[in-house]
């Protein structure tokens, strides 16, 4: 039993950090500032982290989260791998900016699906690509099994036909990986995913996003009309298994999950180590006194801590069941459950204690409340997570538990 | 391995094979194992110890990965002590609160467990190794799964044991521990921290051992003392002028009174106020081992009573997901509801939170890490999410869950113990 960070990615948790602090936190304000202006800086970030993740097995980032990774090892006994090492990463760079990792090229959830649903052919044409993903549609948000969008063949190709919102990267992306249903009666089993790279004949970006927070992630509304995409495009089994369902799709949340409460995990560390750092003077902070006999604003920190600390191992964890292939779809949805809102009550209680200088824009804190807030919704909201949790708690199906 | 221990582990075996409960559970089969296990586990380390250290190769570091897998010999015990606590302690629970005792056959069971052999160093014909707070704490979960007093109250010796080894010489280990791994009963030896103020600060004991010559002198008040009333010998954490101690006191002492003090919960641990008027304390009585560490005895307590609610927490989650899904209302079971399922998501999530958080702590604390701050923060979550399990355990069973019907009620008790207690217990 050891439930500190492993130590062979000691290495990897300091760079991160370093590019956290001297390369996300000197612009964070500039683009939340300049919503919609791509942060250019990143090309140069993103070139090195290819080259890392090329050189090196313990590969930070979207890609290297995939059971996919987690099989090749063939090492016996206990394994720390991608799962833990790409989470451990992104709680890091979260730390510096939630929104700045967001867009980072080549690292969006769309080359986590290709990582983990694509055939080897597909995974060597896609190699390189930046892919965003697609699943959200104006009617419907966290039920993606009601999803209208259309793929109907035509020879060796699919006739996509619908609507998207909500596609991280969706304009500054390479390709955008696409969920449509290839049968409309046939429910999740019929659900497939395509990349369709940008350029393809029927497929437009309509509008980008004004958002509460992570401004630095663009996030578009993309229209496909009569875009035809090659057949080879879709990943994964074209077949509709009506036995596996949804299986295949749903299958990349189990490593996502644990991705996404890692940033929550990252932002409000952000948050607590500023707050700490200006209540300093008047909250000792020894983890001594009872909680009852020490000032209001210190008891909360604490509090706040014990919170985070309980979001951020519970993360782990999950991750670490991955990486062990073990199954994790409830501690997945637990972890990201708890880091969720967590992060958000963590972010918004420190710009409370921070007061006025928590609110105004010279620090960040009020930044880290308004980036927060979309983690306990993206990748499953806090209640399709709870959803999630209690169905399998409680042994029921979706349509008895609704 | 000395002729000794090994006889000693022979005569736990032997105690165990006469009984006849542990066919009734099925448990004999797992219980062999497992002792043959732990002993040949010591065996190996005293061989390793008789050997030169290089003639094999070390395996390499344990702890340089992130790893929550228990070992083979932990899985075991917690399969054993599950099975122990369902069906030993949760049939006993419901009369052993009602009539605030501990019964005495479950006693001798207990005793036919050795739980006090995880406690005493091998050196004195124990089991524990280096590492055992993880261990110890799976044992407080397990057992808490079966109810939440009764485990307290059968943890007293071991947390005594566990006392005397981290916090007792050489000498005192020595004098004290060989009775807690013989073949009758372990001695029941409380720990008395608490005292009747509200605001207490362990820190800021109020009980004081004033040095006369080779003796001490304390005088004070202890409060809710688990098994503070059957005790021979108690652990009093006193302030002396160097610091607070622990000091071994004879229940018997001149000047030492006993009464009880029956409480919200805990009732089977028949909690006891315990008075001291100048009580005479020889000097070799302090606990007074080298590495002698007051805030560290403070956080194993808390650890103790965090992995406790675990289990407790555990048992009240597993109560309330086939209540919730046998009760029908509006014409469907109430697991139906989110109102209803969100609960028990939540209870699961937080019962999680509360186990990574109690193991990371005493992983860091059998490792030789420094363990405050996670000790802390685990208790200060567990006291927070516990009590909330607690409450919603009776809320999902509404009316019934008020009643004694129903173990929810019990639990809610006894979680509340969690924010308040101090000492008592020792991992």
């Amino acid at each position: 039993m050891n439930l500190e960070t492993p130590k062979k990615f000691q290495g990897l948790v300091n760079q991160a950090h370093q590019v956290a602090e001297n390369y996300f936190r000197p612009i964070s304000r500039k683009y939340d500032k300049a919503e919609h202006a791509y942060p250019k800086e990143l090309d140069l970030l993103a070139a090195l982290l290819d080259g890392m993740n090329a050189g090196s097995p313990d590969a930070i980032g979207a890609t290297s989260a995939s059971k996919r990774g987690a099989a090749r090892e063939q090492q016996e006994g206990v394994k720390n791998g991608g799962n833990m090492s790409a989470l451990l990463g992104v709680m890091e760079l979260c730390w510096g900016d939630v929104g700045l990792l967001l867009a980072m090229p080549r690292q969006g959830l769309g080359n986590a699906a290709i990582a983990a649903v694509a055939n080897d052919e597909q995974l060597a044409r896609f190699s390189g690509t930046w892919a965003a993903m697609a699943i959200t549609e104006p009617g419907c948000g966290s039920d993606s099994a009601a999803i209208r969008t259309t793929a109907i063949k035509d020879g060796d190709y699919y006739v996509l036909n619908g609507e998207k919102i909500f596609v991280t990267s969706g304009e500054r992306a390479d390709s955008v990986v696409v969920w449509a249903t290839l049968d409309k009666g046939l429910g999740r089993a019929a659900i497939k995913s395509f990349v369709v790279e940008h350029g393809t004949p029927g497929m437009s970006v309509t509008r980008l996003e004004k958002k509460l927070g992570i401004k630095a992630s663009d996030t578009a509304s993309i229209s496909f009309s009569d875009c035809r995409v090659p057949a080879a495009n879709l990943l994964g089994n074209p077949e509709i298994d009506v036995q596996k369902g949804f299986a295949g799709v749903m299958e990349t949340f189990d490593n996502t999950r644990p991705l996404v409460a890692g940033m929550a995990v990252g932002v409000a560390k952000a948050s607590l180590d500023r707050t700490r750092e200006l209540l300093k003077k008047v909250c000792k902070l020894d983890y001594r006194k009872p909680l009852l006999s020490v000032s209001h604003a210190e008891a909360t920190l604490y509090r706040l801590e014990a919170e985070w600390e309980a979001a951020r191992l519970l993360t782990l964890k999950a991750a670490w069941m991955a990486d062990n292939k073990l199954p994790n779809s409830k501690e997945a949805s637990i972890a990201k459950a708890k880091a969720g809102r967590v992060a958000n009550e963590v972010t918004l209680k420190c710009v409370e204690l921070a007061g006025a200088l928590g609110y105004g824009e010279d620090e960040l804190l009020e930044k880290w409340a308004r980036d927060s807030k979309i983690l306990d919704i993206f990748e499953g909201t806090q209640q399709i997570q709870l959803l999630i949790v209690a169905r399998r708690l409680l042994g029921k199906s979706s349509s008895e538990l609704k | 391995m000395t002729a000794d221990i090994q006889g000693r582990a022979l005569a736990m075996l032997n105690r165990f094979a006469q009984a006849d409960w542990p066919d009734r559970l099925k448990l004999r089969k797992p219980v062999e194992k497992l002792i043959y296990n732990g002993s040949r586990a010591s065996f190996r380390a005293a061989a390793q110890r008789t050997g030169k250290a290089g003639s094999t190769p070390r395996p390499v570091a344990p702890d340089s990965l992130f790893d929550l897998s228990l070992s083979d010999e932990q899985q075991m015990l917690v399969e054993m002590l599950e099975a122990f606590a369902s069906e030993i302690l949760r049939p006993l629970a419901h009369d052993a609160d009602a009539q605030a005792a501990l019964p005495a056959a479950l006693l001798n069971q207990a005793h036919e467990l050795g739980l006090t052999h995880y406690a005493v160093s091998e050196a004195q014909g124990g089991m524990a190794g280096e590492r055992t707070t993880l261990s110890n704490a799976l044992i407080a979960e397990a057992l808490g799964k079966g109810d939440l007093s009764l485990a307290a109250a059968l943890l007293v010796p071991l947390s005594a044991a566990n006392c005397i080894r981290r916090w007792g010489s050489a000498a005192q280990q020595a004098l004290w521990l060989p009775a807690f791994v013989a073949d009758e009963p372990a001695p029941v030896m409380a720990i008395a921290v608490n005292e009747p103020t509200p605001l207490f600060d362990p820190q800021k004991l109020q009980t004081r051992a004033h040095k006369r010559g080779k003796h001490y002198l304390l005088s004070g008040e202890k409060c809710l003392v688990l098994r503070g009333l059957d005790a021979s010998q108690l652990i009093v954490a006193a302030q002396a002028a160097d610091g607070p101690g622990l000091f071994v006191v004879e229940a018997g002492a001149k000047g030492l009174q006993r009464s009880p003090q029956p409480a919200m919960g805990l009732k089977a641990g028949s909690t006891a106020r315990i008075r001291l008027n100048k009580v005479k304390v020889a000097q070799e009585a302090r606990l007074s081992g080298e590495g002698f560490d007051y805030q560290s005895f403070v956080d194993h307590a808390s650890l103790a009573w965090c992995a406790l609610a675990i289990g407790t927490a555990q048992a009240a989650l597993d109560y309330v997901i086939p209540y919730c899904n046998e009760r029908v209302a509006f014409g469907e079971p109430i697991s139906h509801r989110q109102g209803v399922a969100f609960m028990v998501a939540d209870m699961a999530v937080e019962v999680d939170a509360m186990r990574v958080m109690v193991w990371r702590a005493c992983a860091r604390a059998e490792q030789g890490l420094s363990f405050q701050r996670e000790a802390y923060l685990a208790r200060l979550l567990c006291s927070e999410k516990a009590m909330k399990i607690g409450t919603d355990a009776v809320q999902l069973l509404g009316g019934h869950g008020f009643t004694k019907e129903h173990p929810v009620e019990r639990w809610y008790r006894d979680l509340r113990a969690l924010a308040v207690m101090a000492g008592g217990l020792q991992l």
